[in-house]
């Protein structure tokens, strides 16, 4: 009697479990990234280090404005570019460009980085986070979807 | 029937189904030291505190709306526009900072009494777990407010979480509820906020108290009078049946009027200081920011910024493991022998030494020197000693100095970065080649400017730096070189040196 309650309590405990545990444990499985336009890749002049932001394409309704993401465009030269993560690669605070010294300065704990994203000063234990882009239709085109972080890709 | 008698009646009664006389009556007729005074009126206090949250936080919770997209706007119509919603805010806010300083300080007293010895190690446990639960209530408490603070902390955690090996990507999408700082994010920690954690917290503080019941409130520490496990409970109850005096009322009103006290500031401070934020709107693309944690973690905020790079991760990931082991440990590395902290001095230095890192480190995390000051170029005056008497070139350079963002990391008559040294004196510990080479190259902290300026960008600044010292200073030299002769006299100036070192 008391082995049959438990073999019940088991089998009911253990259905029971798969949605309580997908739950608990869904947001440790990695989604994929997709690509998500930044505009016209005319309004990134050559020479030039840009502030633009994107809707992150892995998104949920109730993300309102966090919803929304930085990154800084930096256009080498025609059709050549490099888009940065706003997040410092220390402990992700939001870095800022200042063109004149050609620098991104991180207000959290004085992380600052080279105009092409490597690591100038600081803690930081690497450069900027970058995003894979491309061209498409006139569009410039990255692939985001992730909070950058060492261990994990844009 | 008269009216005593009836209530008796009633208790009777209730007495008879529930057991709830023979429970309660102990909690207030137990022994307590005679000589406990107000030394043992923080714990009270603490649980005081917790109270109120509870009360405060089951208030605001019909308020506010746990959604990433409305939370923000939803504490802006509490504060604004519900009757007294901003004073309960404010009572809730600053409740939990006094319930984390009041916690601090009864585990201090506990720590220096040594109350944790036999038989009190679980007492001691129970409160270390309390004490970790608080902490992760007023983290999550943080996460509430839905503002920049809370979403760039959240960014901290999740880099953080992040340099965990081999499953650092998994640890941070269970933390964050999904790939980026969301509204599963939010409401993963509003879970966390109102049901597990105030849930443990409550578990937890009924076995704090059942354990006091069982083990009874500790005397005051006496040197001499030591701690041996083979008899300490059977003296103990000895000496409250002879010595002790009832918690109620003898205990009791002292942790009434320490109580009372502490409600009244409560209520002034909330009143006079009002709620705490919510800041900026959480709109990441808000970047001109400047993130801070609250009170209880700017000490580890300071910590984690005074670390050395290269030992950052390890420390992050293994120092509070270490201190939660560490303060566990702490009633079975000594549960017997003395108590009185004269006979402890090494237990007081520790606590001493505790207290002053986490005070220092909280005030380093407060005026955080390690940042620079993000607007220092474009905010800040250039002194106008710096400028007097200079030619052309010089002010040049103090117009590259400000443009280049120099300001941003270094100060100028107090102004300014403190990243790097302040550039006052410069000129009296480095020629001009050192200069030179410094910006140009850089080091560890400071970036490289050789390509980011030109070279009448360069030898302007550099001129600028090189007349940064104060009167009757002399200028730097090559150890061992003659001074260039002759040293541009300053206004102000009387004495040219001829030589370093000579006036």
């Amino acid at each position: 009697m008391f082995r049959f309650g438990a073999a019940l309590l088991g089998v009911g405990g253990a259905i029971a479990a798969v949605p309580i545990l997908g739950t608990l444990l869904a947001p440790a499985r990695r989604q994929a990234s997709a690509w998500v336009s930044l505009g016209s890749a005319e309004a990134f002049p050559p020479g030039q280090t840009r502030f633009a932001t994107f809707l992150n394409p892995i998104r949920q309704p109730t993300d309102g404005d966090a919803a929304k993401t930085a990154c800084w465009v930096r256009c080498i030269s025609p059709g050549k570019y490099q888009v940065f993560a706003v997040n410092c690669a220390h402990l992700g605070c939001p870095v800022r460009w200042f063109a004149q010294s050609r620098l991104f300065m991180c207000p959290c704990h004085g992380g600052a980085y080279y105009e092409d994203g490597s690591r100038a000063a600081g803690p930081p234990p690497r450069g900027l986070f970058e995003y894979p882009w491309k061209i498409d239709g006139g569009n410039l085109l990255i692939e985001a979807g992730h909070l950058p972080g060492l261990e994990q890709s844009t | 029937m008269k009216a005593p008698r009836m209530f008796g009646v009633a208790i009777d009664w209730v007495e008879s189904r529930t057991g709830a006389v023979a429970f309660i009556a102990p909690l207030l007729t137990h022994h307590v030291p005679r000589n406990a005074k107000w030394w043992y009126v923080f714990g009270s206090a603490t649980l005081m505190f917790f109270t109120i949250q509870i009360v405060t936080g089951v208030c605001l919770a019909t308020l506010y709306a746990p959604s990433a997209a409305e939370a923000w706007e939803s504490l802006r119509y509490i504060d604004q526009q519900v009757p007294f919603g901003w004073m309960l805010r404010a009572l809730h806010g600053w409740s939990s900072n006094a319930m984390v300083v009041m916690m601090a300080i009864h585990m201090l007293q506990v720590f220096l009494h040594a109350s944790y010895k036999f038989p009190r190690e679980l007492n001691w446990v129970t409160g270390v777990f309390l004490l970790f639960t608080v902490l992760a209530l007023a983290f999550t408490g943080q996460v509430m407010r839905w503002d920049q603070d809370a979403y760039w902390g959240l960014g901290i955690g999740a880099s953080i979480a992040d340099r965990v090996p081999l499953i650092g990507n998994q640890v941070r999408g269970l933390l964050l509820g999904g790939p980026i700082i969301g509204g599963e994010t939010l409401s993963r920690f509003f879970a966390l906020h109102v049901f597990v954690l105030p849930g443990a917290a409550i578990g937890l503080v009924g076995l704090h108290l059942a354990l006091i019941m069982k083990n009874g409130i500790s005397e005051m520490p006496k040197p001499g009078a030591t701690v041996e496990p083979a008899t300490y409970r059977a003296e103990y109850e000895q000496r409250m049946e002879k010595d002790g005096v009832p918690f109620y009322p003898d205990a009791a009103q002292r942790d009434m009027v320490f109580c009372g006290a502490c409600l009244v500031l409560l209520v002034v401070l909330a009143a006079v200081y009002g709620p705490f934020g919510p800041g900026g709107q959480p709109d990441p693309t808000l970047i001109d920011t400047n993130p801070r944690p609250d009170y209880p973690f700017l000490w580890i905020f300071g910590a984690v910024s005074l670390l050395p790079p290269a030992s950052e991760t390890a420390v992050m990931l293994v120092a509070p493991l270490v201190g939660v082991l560490v303060l566990v440990a702490v009633p079975f590395l000594a549960n017997a022998g003395e108590r009185a902290p004269s006979r402890r001095p090494g237990m007081v230095l520790v606590a001493a030494l505790a207290v002053m890192a986490v005070a220092a480190l909280t005030w380093e995390g407060k005026t955080s020197p390690w940042s620079p000051v993000m607007d220092g170029w474009s905010a800040l005056p250039t002194p106008s000693h710096f400028l007097t008497g200079r030619t052309p070139l010089e002010v040049q350079g103090a117009n590259v100095f400000q443009f280049a963002q120099c300001r941003n990391c270094h100060s100028l008559n107090g102004l300014g970065g403190e990243r790097g040294p302040a550039l006052d004196a410069i000129a009296t510990r480095m020629t001009a080649d050192q200069l030179m080479r410094q910006i140009q190259q850089g080091d560890g902290n400071m970036p490289a400017f050789g390509r980011n300026l030109d070279s009448a960008q360069m030898t302007a600044l550099v001129s600028f730096l090189t007349t940064l010292r104060p009167e009757f200073e002399a200028p730097a030299v090559i150890p061992g070189a003659q001074l260039p002769l002759p040293v541009r006299q300053m206004p102000g100036e009387v004495a040219t040196p001829v030589a370093a070192g000579t006036q």
